[in-house]
């Protein structure tokens, strides 16, 4: 998954430059409703031409987050800047943010062009230059032909680009997009991502995308910031997220990882060892995280790093054993199940790189589960 | 063997209309009867109806009648769309349910407890402000009025909470101000609700005998009193007519109705059709 995402062709890595100032400033902002606290003390600086994710599960607090950044909630307590500007009372139609909603909630009663136009309408530009901007925004998302239609007339793909359009017209500062790609079905979502990447590079706008599928997040995201309880638990490209998380909930919500729990047994410079007890040999780490000798930790071996053999490895570390429990056969890869002496069952998943293998991994039978040792990665609880 | 009518299921069917529908057919069929006698045929005639043309007190009624029916509908409708936007928009509050059931009590009130209210507020108010001066067509309106907006805000409210609320936030979202909204974008969604709460209240308010008869003061008959006090001298061939012209009007409204909601069903079909078929991308 990480594999697929497209190299990132813009402005490379502004956060790592301490001079540049933040172009959205997320100041300790909190928000309770009746009691319940949605969003809990967040800080977050996102830099201009951003394409930031919010991804969380549902009730994480990211739709909250991104409806205060409209302007329909108001902080309980926090400030919020856009482009150096105190956000705090102003209204939503104040604002230099547009929104594109979940539900794309387009207006029933008008066209398409009357769709993309009311928010150039409600600035009373001259009738002329509102036809000429909208035709321009219709081209741009391919809709040209369909301008004279109604929102129900549309595909839920057409829907979607309108409703982009719609919140690209008055070139906001900021384009909120709430679940972009939610309605739309596998394949066309699968289009539409690159899609919305190509366009956000091109108008070079500030995205905050909120998003419950980490697929979609590493696709889309320059950064991701995953977010849990109200709290924002992790902040990193998608690599960073992926290969380095912060703590064993983001190993577990992006992709999906083995867990196991260990106590260091020697450590120096750069390398750590660590005995678990659901695993036959010591793990050998390549590590830069500090621990005390016989500190309890979690360590976390992304499935597609295990490998397979069939001989016990030479070495004296970082393998174990066990008997193939499961085989589901996806195309692309294959996923086993492995349960090991312990009974501990570990996910693996290898590319099927040719086309006619001769199966020699089947059920039941034992195998020898190797891995590089810099794969495993030692997460906080 | 669902499709098949048996005797049975057919002879209720007939039973079903004969019951509802025997009592129109007979007293449209007497309205062109010569003879002076309800239940007596005298042969074809269409007698009455001039005479009902010539019948002033009837026409004054029915005149009277729709204009109250039609002040009383545009008044609750507007203030009916305003407590159901209340009741729809208001997050909970102290004593919303409270709010809810006082707004629909009167669908439930009897009419004659109603009537009879009204009536003494009215005597009341007259003689502590001089206001209303005597009762008359204001009267009933407003009496109407307080019966037929609960209608209206409950139809109202059930289309507001069934519209999403993210299209009143996209449009405030691209710049438009709160009343903005409302124009543009909340009023002609549920436009057709107002519509179905105007002519429910223009019905109800045409139809009523017992509130008008109580706040109605002289010379503000309504055509549901005047046919009432008629009638009760005694059955006049010139009401059978005056009925007639009624039942015609009302089923030609209706088969106008339903071939407009045909029409646009069948639109709606094509569009999902045309949709469907230009899922280009």
């Amino acid at each position: 998954m990480a594999s697929s995402a497209p190299a990132p062709t813009r402005p490379s890595h502004p956060w790592n430059d301490p001079a540049l100032e933040p172009y959205i400033r997320i100041e300790r902002v909190s928000k309770s409703f009746s009691g319940f606290v949605a969003v809990d003390d967040v800080s977050l600086n996102i830099y201009r031409s951003e394409l930031f994710c919010l991804l969380g599960g549902s009730g994480c607090g990211k739709t909250t987050l991104l409806r205060m950044l409209a302007g329909f909630e108001e902080p309980s307590s926090g400030k919020i800047h856009i482009d150096g500007l105190d956000m705090s009372g102003i209204p939503p139609y104040e604002r230099p943010v547009n929104m594109m909603f979940q539900s794309y909630a387009l207006f029933p009663h008008m066209t398409v062009d009357q769709n993309v136009g009311f928010g150039l309408k409600m600035e009373h530009r001259p009738r002329s230059e509102i036809a000429d901007r909208v035709a321009q925004m219709l081209k741009l998302v391919r809709l040209s032909e369909f301008a004279k239609r109604k929102p129900e007339q549309l595909s839920g793909g057409q829907r979607q680009r309108v409703a982009l359009a719609r919140a690209l017209i008055k070139q906001p500062k900021l384009l909120l997009l709430d679940e972009p790609l939610g309605a739309l079905d596998k394949k066309l979502r699968e289009h539409t991502q690159f899609e919305l990447v190509n366009l956000q590079e091109e108008l070079g706008v500030t995205f905050v995308v909120v998003t419950h599928d980490q697929e979609e997040a590493m696709t889309l995201s320059s950064r991701i910031g995953v977010m849990d309880h109200g709290k924002i638990v992790q902040v990193g490209t998608p690599q960073e997220i992926y290969e380095s998380p912060s703590n064993r909930f983001v190993a577990e919500f992006v992709g999906s990882v083995n867990v196991f729990e260990g106590q260091v047994t020697a450590s120096e410079a750069g390398r750590m060892r660590i005995r678990c007890a659901e695993l036959e040999q010591a793990l050998d780490v390549l590590s830069n995280a500090v621990a005390a000798p016989q500190a309890r930790l979690w360590v976390a071996i992304r499935p597609e790093k295990i490998q397979l053999a069939l001989q016990p490895p030479q070495a004296a570390s970082n393998w174990t054993r066990g008997l193939v429990k499961e085989i589901a056969y996806l195309g692309d890869l294959s996923v086993l199940l492995i349960r090991l002496e312990s009974g501990k069952t570990v996910r693996v998943t290898r590319p099927n790189v040719w086309r006619h293998e001769e199966e020699s991994i089947t059920w039941e039978q034992e195998v020898y589960l190797h891995w590089h040792d810099s794969s495993p990665m030692i997460v906080r609880e | 063997m669902k499709d098949k009518a048996s005797p049975v299921r057919l002879s209720f069917l007939v039973f079903g209309f004969a019951f509802l529908y025997i009592p129109i057919l007979s007293l449209v069929f007497y309205s062109f009867n010569r003879s002076r006698l309800v239940t007596v045929w005298g042969g074809f005639s269409t007698e009455w109806y001039g005479r009902l043309f010539e019948n002033t007190q009837i026409l004054d009624a029915a005149w009277l009648s729709l204009r109250v029916a039609a002040m009383n509908a545009t008044g609750a409708t507007i203030l009916g769309t305003l407590a159901g936007l209340a009741l729809a928009r208001f997050s909970r509050f102290r004593g919303r349910t409270l709010f809810t059931g006082m707004i629909t009590a009167p669908l439930v009130m009897p009419e004659v407890i109603t009537g009879l209210s009204l009536l003494l507020l009215f005597v009341a108010t007259e003689q502590a402000f001089g206001w209303p001066e005597g009762r008359g067509v204001s009267t009933i309106t407003i009496a109407h009025m307080t019966l037929t907006l609960s209608y209206v805000a409950v139809i109202v409210q059930s289309r507001l909470s069934s519209l999403d609320i993210s299209l009143e936030e996209a449009a405030m979202d691209l710049g438009a101000r709160p009343a903005k909204v409302f124009l543009l974008i909340t009023l002609p969604i549920i436009s057709p609700a107002l519509v179905s709460g105007w002519l429910l209240a223009f019905t109800i308010s045409l139809d009523d005998l017992v509130i008008a008869s109580f706040v109605s003061g002289p010379g503000s008959s309504t055509l549901p009193m005047v046919i009432f006090s008629k009638v009760r001298l005694g059955v006049s061939p010139d009401i059978n007519a005056l009925a007639t012209i009624m039942v015609s009007l009302v089923t030609l409204g209706v088969i106008i109705a339903g071939v407009v909601m045909l029409r646009r069903e069948r639109a709606r079909q094509r569009d999902l059709r045309m949709a469907s078929a230009s899922d280009a991308s």
